[in-house]
């Protein structure tokens, strides 16, 4: 269960909202500069929130009232972005196990089902593309290997920003029941972030809607 | 191709002269690199009182006159300098008028150079990517040599090359703080400039000229090379 209450200034806009966030897929749909995708980074750790709590369960994200704050790399919130954001320096398989790399270092326990290299390129169809250059692949390879590589790091919260905002319509028809798989076998919350209705209703197990950093009901 | 062979048939005082300025060069270069990826590192990213000054301080060698940069050092780190007597009597380490100066005055020279290219590639990383290897488990320390560094490579080199090539060209601090003696502070370029001193010194003259003209060609097209291949890898 992940949940937070977060006050959040940037300019003139301001982001106040709260809410628990359980298993399933929760989407945040709202228009651009509503705030969705401040939301995700302040719970990645990638923005720091001026005032409020994250916490995931027993763990504290942040904690402005007692000074705390767990940086990006402690919080093992996997994140897929709208560009695919892989290493070009490294290969589809050293992507890939980029994060899972990190995982074990820190001797962690196996969160999600079947989550080894071999299961993820079975989910995500990437075995052709192993030894490929980033820069050698389509926007909906990418894609793909960007969700496999965080899924891989054994993430306990999937946080996902408009990952199919880039693609044309035939490139999200592919990807779409990737994520359903995602969806039903990843045993952890997921947070996505959307403005097109139709992913949202196909996907979202819930539906968290923003309007000017607030959520309305 | 004889012709060639005997053109380059450089007496021993040349080729001591040549050796060293390659040995300085590099002492140089590697001595200033550690130092240099930390500059280059505070200028790209860092955001503190008097980045500014830092910047303009370490380009200052560019545009001063090289004999006052010598001059300079030869207060700081002379054998009475403010920095040249402690280190002299304390650690037991002279550089004014020995090898070890020339590659001191090589290295100042050198590092606005090596900052500026370092400092670019820095600035062309895509911090996205960063935030992607953070948000998968990688600590700063980690980012930096997984992502940052491999990607920022190519331009770290380039960097390297052309402080090297600085240092092989390099004479007016060099002669201003440790001088020219043969065999201990004689480089390349101060030679030739010995030998355009006395009479009949014309011959080796051109033939250590031609010998720098190449070495710094062949710096260049080599750091040029390794630019390319940095703007290839982040496209």
């Amino acid at each position: 269960m992940l949940s937070f209450d977060i006050r959040h200034r940037q300019g003139d806009f301001t982001l106040a909202v709260a809410a628990r966030i359980g298993p399933g897929l929760t989407a945040l749909s709202g228009p651009s500069g509503s705030g969705k995708t401040t939301i995700l980074k302040i719970v990645a750790g990638l923005i720091r929130p001026q005032a409020g709590q994250v916490r995931y369960a027993e763990t504290v994200f942040v904690d402005s009232t007692q000074g705390l704050w767990l940086p990006p790399h402690q919080r093992r919130c996997g994140m897929v972005f709208q560009e695919a954001r892989l290493f070009p320096h490294l290969t589809v398989r050293q992507n890939l196990l980029y994060g899972a790399w990190f995982r074990r270092v820190r001797g962690g326990q196996a969160d999600l089902a079947g989550a080894d290299l071999a299961g993820i390129v079975e989910l995500l169809g990437l075995d052709a593309l192993l030894n490929r250059r980033p820069a050698n692949l389509s926007g909906g390879e990418a894609q793909r290997v960007a969700l496999g590589r965080a899924l891989l790091a054994k993430p306990r919260l999937l946080l996902m920003d408009e990952p199919l905002a880039a693609l044309d319509a035939a490139r999200k028809a592919d990807i779409l029941p990737y994520l359903e798989k995602i969806r039903d076998t990843a045993q952890v919350p997921i947070l996505y972030v959307s403005h097109a209705q139709a992913e949202i209703e196909r996907l979202a197990s819930r539906i968290l809607k923003l309007e000017e950093g607030r959520f309305i009901v | 191709m004889d012709q060639l062979v005997a053109f380059f048939d450089l007496s021993e005082a040349e080729w001591v002269a040549v050796g060293l300025s390659l040995r300085i060069a590099a002492v140089a270069t590697l001595c200033s690199l550690p130092l240099g990826v930390i500059v280059a590192l505070a200028l790209a990213r860092g955001r503190f009182w008097g980045r500014g000054l830092l910047d303009g301080l370490v380009h200052l060698p560019l545009i001063l006159p090289p004999v006052v940069t010598g001059y300079l050092l030869l207060i700081l780190f002379g054998r009475r300098g403010v920095l040249g007597e402690p280190l002299d009597q304390i650690f037991g380490v002279t550089l004014a008028f020995r090898w070890t100066g020339a590659a001191l005055a090589c290295a100042v020279m050198g590092f606005p150079l090596m900052v500026r290219s370092m400092r670019l590639s820095i600035e062309a990383v895509d911090r996205r990517l960063e935030d992607a290897a953070a948000t998968l488990g990688a600590g700063p320390v980690w980012v930096f040599f997984t992502v940052t560094l491999p990607l920022c490579l190519p331009g770290f080199l380039a960097g390297m090359v052309l402080s090297f090539a600085k240092a092989m060209g390099e004479f007016g601090a060099t002669i201003t703080f440790v001088s020219n003696i043969p065999g201990e502070t004689q480089t390349l370029a101060s030679a030739i400039y010995g030998f355009l001193q006395v009479p009949g010194g014309d011959g080796p003259a051109v033939r250590l000229v031609v010998l720098s003209v190449i070495l710094s060609m062949g710096a260049l097209l080599a750091s040029e090379l390794l630019s390319q291949r940095a703007r290839r890898r982040q496209s």
